[in-house]
């Protein structure tokens, strides 16, 4: 708070992008901070999961952002397709012990009304009428957290915290690895399974600090590529090809899936991506200005075994 | 008509019976999520669930169907001519609707039949659907229904409504459409004097523990125009990432698009939900998008719920209090405070 309101009286910066605390327990409100007495509203707990690398691209401003490592690779990305300048940003890193899955807290009160939360080092306590439960906090981590390898900013001006202990001998990909021992059959029974529940609302994508293209190929209507109905095939090619479109590109910051009102498994996809970009090409996204994504450069020394 | 009682271990039974002659629709809980699906089995039924976390507009105004078929091939006389594809006339039953979604489809009922349009498709599956309701015992903390004219026990909209007293389902008739649908199923024992008293102190204590109260007296007399320039707007939209969830969960956003979809030959025309959040919604044959920016969508979803719809009908806002989109916007917009931007809006002096 003190950071951004030095930032914002100095004029350091135009704006500063933060959380406010949300309306209702275990939520945040992304807001944007014009002025130095706004910064009281800044806020952070362990349910800052959205990425707030999403607000950036094409913006024009000098912009203070909070980020986490996750953000902060996005933020890296966002740099190297050209969606903002570095100079434009004052990046504040928080370090990060990994953010705390909404929902999965929830199963754990049986009906009954949480009225708010309380967070310690290790654990987050549960307050509702004649109740106060502990639960321990490593257990309701998001998932893409609890296998998270990089907790520390990327590229920052100013940590608000000694950097964190990352977390080591990690298995990033298990369940990408149960899927690829499938058979065909099996693996598309899997898909179908998993993508059935889709609305079609589009939240993953949105939710998405690298889906900012100016129109989505869904939203196309001249050709149309896509079906506006929730035929199986339509929504799965969506499913499909947003994977695509981030090969190399995702930093499994798990926005899509926090945001999905049906709780599917959206990062499998994704996750099978990053394997590979990190089998054939030795590539985590977002690390470093110094590297481009693979898919969007060219070495003679590529891998090629897949085109034979 | 005379309320009805029955033994919560019946209510399996009773569920059957529903099921010889129609097709019965209820809350299902599905791993992470809940809505109303068309059971097979009784125990799929899951009545504990508050608001399930898809609303059950589908079952009257599903996600997508197709209307009319057609053939292209010009050897058949049939060639290029729309056909209505009938709808299954079964009768249905929703079992266990909330009384706030209940009302939601009264609300619909303003724009999908009205005396100079009839939407075929609504219209019949409304007749041929009755509505039990379910009260509710313990509202959500984000349930404002008490504030948008609707409540945890309000029957508007409903044939029948049970309401969960200890051991014994209580099963007040509201409409003839369900007295009828009692009697066939012979549910025949009436309620005691004793179990009214145990009814209305339930109905007292859901009442006292509905906290979340929003104000909507003054939104029919602010100007359109001077909300519609209003500058919280700007504010309110920062966050937007603009998806379709707060309008797919919603029970009252109605917005479809019609489209055909044509393989080989033969065709359907197809009616599915749209947004107001999604730039295609808007976008014209010229490539003109009125709506072209987030700001503007976004304001169009509040205006029309809490004011086009308000002068428009004079019923209210378009709006049930389920706290739905409250709980489900990944970015915490909350209708509520909308609501209080909107109400307590006051011109600023130039």
């Amino acid at each position: 708070m003190h950071t951004a309101l030095l930032l914002l009286t100095e004029r350091k910066v135009d704006v500063v992008l933060g959380f406010q605390r949300g309306t209702i327990p275990m939520m945040s409100h992304p807001i944007l901070i014009r002025h130095p007495e706004g910064t009281d509203q800044l806020h952070w707990d362990s349910f800052c999961s959205t990425n707030l690398a999403n607000y950036l691209p094409q913006r024009k401003e000098r912009i203070a952002i909070f980020a986490k490592g996750c953000d902060s690779r996005n933020i890296v990305l966002q740099i190297l397709e050209n969606q903002i300048k570095r100079e434009q940003l004052y990046i504040i890193g928080v370090p990060c012990q990994g953010m705390l899955d909404r929902r999965k807290v929830l199963t754990e009160l049986y009906g009954r009304e949480l009225l708010g939360v309380r967070e310690t080092s290790e654990h987050l306590h549960l307050l509702g009428e004649g109740f106060m439960d502990s639960l321990e906090r490593s257990n309701y981590l998001q998932e893409n957290c609890s296998i998270c390898t990089h907790r520390n900013a990327a590229i920052h001006d100013e940590l608000l915290a000694e950097p964190v202990s990352e977390q080591e001998g990690v298995d990033r990909h298990e369940d990408v690895r149960a899927i690829e021992a499938m058979n065909a059959e099996e693996r598309w029974s899997h898909f179908e399974k998993l993508l059935a529940p889709c609305i079609r609302c589009y939240a993953c994508r949105n939710a998405c600090p690298m889906c900012y293209c100016p129109v989505c190929f869904v939203d196309e209507s001249m050709p149309q590529w896509l079906g506006k109905s929730i035929d199986p095939t339509d929504t799965k090619t969506f499913h499909f090809l947003r994977a695509y479109h981030l090969a190399g590109r995702c930093t499994d910051c798990g926005n899509c899936e926090r945001a999905c009102p049906m709780s599917i498994k959206v990062r499998q996809l994704t996750k099978k991506l990053e394997k590979d970009i990190a089998e054939l090409y030795g590539y985590e996204a977002g690390l470093s200005l110094d590297q481009r994504p693979p898919l969007d450069t060219y070495r003679p020394d590529d891998p090629q075994e897949f085109i034979r | 008509m005379v309320d009805r009682v029955i033994k919560k271990t019946e209510i399996a039974d009773l569920v059957y019976r529903l099921m010889e002659k129609h097709r019965v629709y209820a809350p299902v809980r599905q791993q992470d999520m809940s809505s109303f699906q068309e059971i097979s089995t009784a125990d799929q039924i899951d009545l504990s669930l508050a608001n399930t976390t898809l609303s059950p507009k589908s079952i009257m105004l599903p996600h997508s169907e197709s209307m009319f078929e057609f053939a292209l091939e010009t050897t058949t006389d049939q060639a290029g001519i729309l056909l209505e594809i009938e709808t299954d006339p079964t009768p249905r039953v929703i079992f266990g609707i909330r009384p706030c979604d209940a009302r939601a489809f009264q609300l619909l009922d303003l724009n999908f039949d009205t005396v100079a349009y009839k939407d075929p498709w609504w219209v019949k599956r409304r007749q041929i659907t009755t509505i039990v309701g379910l009260g509710c015992n313990s509202p959500c903390g984000t349930c404002f229904c008490t504030s948008v004219g609707s409540g945890p026990f309000a029957t508007e909209g409903l044939d029948l409504l049970l309401i969960d007293g200890e051991d014994e389902l209580v099963i007040q008739v509201i409409t003839a459409k369900g007295s009828k649908l009692l009697n066939d199923m012979g549910v025949e024992a009436e309620l005691s004097g004793v179990k009214k008293e145990v009814v209305s102190s339930l109905q007292e204590s859901s009442l006292q523990s509905i906290k979340s109260v929003v104000a909507t007296e003054s939104l029919k007399y602010h100007e359109a125009k001077a909300l519609f320039n209003a500058d919280f707007w700007e504010e309110v939209q920062f966050a937007c990432i603009n998806c379709g969830v707060c309008t797919f969960v919603c029970p009252t956003c109605w917005c479809f698009d019609i489209q055909d979809e044509v393989c080989k030959s033969k065709g359907v025309r197809l009616r599915s939900w749209d947004s107001c959040m999604f730039p295609l919604f808007t976008l014209h044959g010229s490539g003109h998008n009125p709506r072209s920016q987030k700001l503007q969508r976004l304001r169009q979803r509040f205006m029309h719920k809490l004011k086009y719809f308000v002068d428009k009908y004079d019923s209210g806002v378009a709006c049930v209090g389920c706290g739905r989109c409250v709980q489900q916007c990944p970015v915490n917009i909350d209708i509520r405070q909308i609501f209080l931007l909107m109400n307590d809006f006051k011109v600023q002096p130039v």
